[in-house]
């Protein structure tokens, strides 16, 4: 059995960044596992730009975003295997991971980081009726086949979905010579990125649908046409509003899901609103010594976000090693009250923090002017303001320690309040 | 006199501008509906010179990766988004190849480069 201190698993934007601010923190001895056959994660196929203005305060694509991190990563020296797929973790920390070169292989690891990212619900999660034919694909499985494959996947599309992914690949396969007939969306506001529906719908004149949702799917052998329905307000299909668009490709654009098959195989307890594991402020998870960070703890919009959270993580996996966290100190919990869907971390050991922490939050619904509290016991010991929220926008609240430690509360709870409204763009 | 609606992405807040012609206003338009002074400087931008940052790949010939990605180094006029796209299609690279390299200089004559997004060894 090979040994080292820190195992990461996963080598895109969460395992590159936790690997490296390890190794800042004084972790010498660390493996980044990737799967692919090479490293940098989705960032590879996601080729257009936007990432990286809060991290490098400029405009990069995807590809260029991961090889920052790939140079970094070389520069350190620190150790690799791609084509590598980890297939248990133990809770006695041992990883057995499979590769076409090595055969199996165990690790004995000191500290684990789990990054393993999330991936796409697809056609089964949101149970369209409907023909089986070819040419229904995942918005991201499409992005891959024609970013990194170089294949095209149709030539007259709809797209259900107007998540950013469902956004950017209207545009992609426009710019492919493709027909997008429409993109379809099952709520009355986009979960998009307003960017997004300017530079990818608007410009090229491809048609938002909100409040519909595809309701058949036609074809024998390959997909020849979709019917898409207005939805009532309780999202059901009206059957007199449906049309049948003439299409050769369905593209599904319907949510992502973190990728925790390793970690229940761990016995990691997982959190039901986020399908990520339960942290602590350290990004600990309910196994010690175990870390998380990025989409398989919560599914993020912005890359720049899961880099900070890895950070968080990479060097709370080097003070475990050199034994700097106290375990036994009680974990305080951290509860979404109203108006707020999840917060990250779940668990709070208040004598831990140093400096300042980051509070990671959804809300459930789009506000207007709206406050978002942050209260100990029940007390306000922090209010930000936002003109405007929505459950598609991730939010981030920067708290002092010192106000926690001064307050030693039972338990931290965050609400919303503001003006709800039902239409973003 | 002509007007225009306009969505503003300077922040995730879209602020539905409104853009009047008027010669007597800064820029030749009048503009409402903005809530930061950033709305007034992305309407004008719209409405004058719209350009876009614009990523695609290219076929590369002799390694393991099938496309390289791409994009301008500044961002191009909109109108000319699917000229620039002619010429991504028509090339292809040979390995290896740097982040930053010049694949085709002045591209559809807007005086901005194409160059890749990553390396390829």
């Amino acid at each position: 059995m090979q040994e080292y201190d820190l195992v990461v698993i996963g080598g895109g934007p969460a395992g590159l960044a936790a690997a490296i601010e390890a190794r800042k923190n004084g972790v010498r001895d660390i493996i980044i596992l990737e799967r692919d056959i090479e490293l940098g994660g989705i960032l590879q196929q996601c080729i257009h730009n936007g990432f990286g203005l809060h991290i490098f305060k400029e405009e990069l694509t995807g590809p260029e975003y991961a090889q920052r991190f790939i140079n970094e990563l070389a520069e350190m020296g620190i150790e690799y295997k791609t084509d590598t797929m980890v297939i248990n973790i133990s809770e006695i920390k041992t990883v057995t991971a499979v590769s076409r070169q090595e055969g199996l292989i165990t690790i004995a690891a000191g500290a684990i980081i789990l990054a393993m990212g999330c991936r796409e619900r697809t056609r089964g999660a949101i149970r369209i009726p409907g023909a089986r034919p070819a040419g229904i694909f995942t918005a991201g499985t499409a992005q891959r086949f024609i970013n990194i494959e170089g294949y095209m996947v149709g030539r007259r599309v709809v797209i259900l979905g107007s998540g950013d992914i469902g956004l950017i690949m209207a545009r992609r396969l426009t710019l492919e010579g493709a027909k997008v007939l429409a993109v379809a969306e099952l709520m009355p506001y986009s979960s998009g990125l307003t960017r997004n529906i300017v530079q990818c719908l608007h410009d090229y004149d491809i048609p938002l649908l909100l409040s519909h949702t595809v309701t058949n799917i036609r074809g024998k052998d390959r997909v020849e046409g979709v019917s898409i329905a207005k939805v009532d307000d309780n999202l059901k299909p009206i059957p007199e509003t449906e049309k049948f668009y003439e299409c050769d490709t369905l593209l599904l654009s319907v949510g992502l899901i973190p990728e925790n098959e390793l970690s229940y195989q761990a016995n990691i307890q997982i959190d039901p609103k986020t399908s990520g594991p339960l942290v602590n402020e350290a990004m600990e998870t309910s196994i010690e010594g175990i870390f998380a960070c990025g989409n398989v703890v919560h599914v993020h919009d912005l890359v720049d976000f899961v880099t900070e959270e890895a950070r968080r993580a990479g060097a709370s996996a080097a003070h475990y090693i050199f034994e700097e966290i106290n375990e036994n100190l009680p974990a305080v919990p951290v509860v979404p009250d109203a108006g707020v869907s999840y917060v990250i971390p779940q668990s709070i050991r208040i004598d831990n923090l140093n400096g300042s922490l980051d509070l990671l939050l959804r809300v459930n619904s789009v506000y207007q002017n709206a406050k978002i509290s942050v209260k100990a016991d029940g007390k306000t010991i922090k209010e930000v303001k936002r003109r405007h929220l929505a459950p598609g926008e991730m939010e981030r609240i920067r708290i002092d320690s010192q106000l926690m430690k001064n307050a030693q509360p039972k338990k931290i709870s965050l609400n919303v309040q503001g003006e709800k409204t039902r239409y973003a763009v | 006199m002509q007007s225009k609606e306009i969505i503003c992405t300077a922040c995730p807040i879209g602020c539905h501008l409104t853009a009047h012609r008027d010669k007597n206003a800064k820029g030749g338009y009048r503009i409402e509906g903005y809530s930061c002074k950033r709305g007034i400087s992305y309407a004008l931008a719209e409405l004058t010179d719209p350009r876009r940052i614009l990523t695609s790949t290219v076929r590369v010939v002799n390694s393991t990766h099938k496309r390289l990605p791409v994009r301008t180094a500044e961002a191009i006029p909109k109108d000319k988004i699917f000229q620039c796209m002619q010429e991504v299609n028509r090339i292809a690279v040979k390995s290896p190849v740097k982040m930053g390299d010049i694949l085709i200089k002045n591209i559809a004559d807007t005086g901005i480069d194409l160059i890749s997004s990553r390396d390829i060894k």
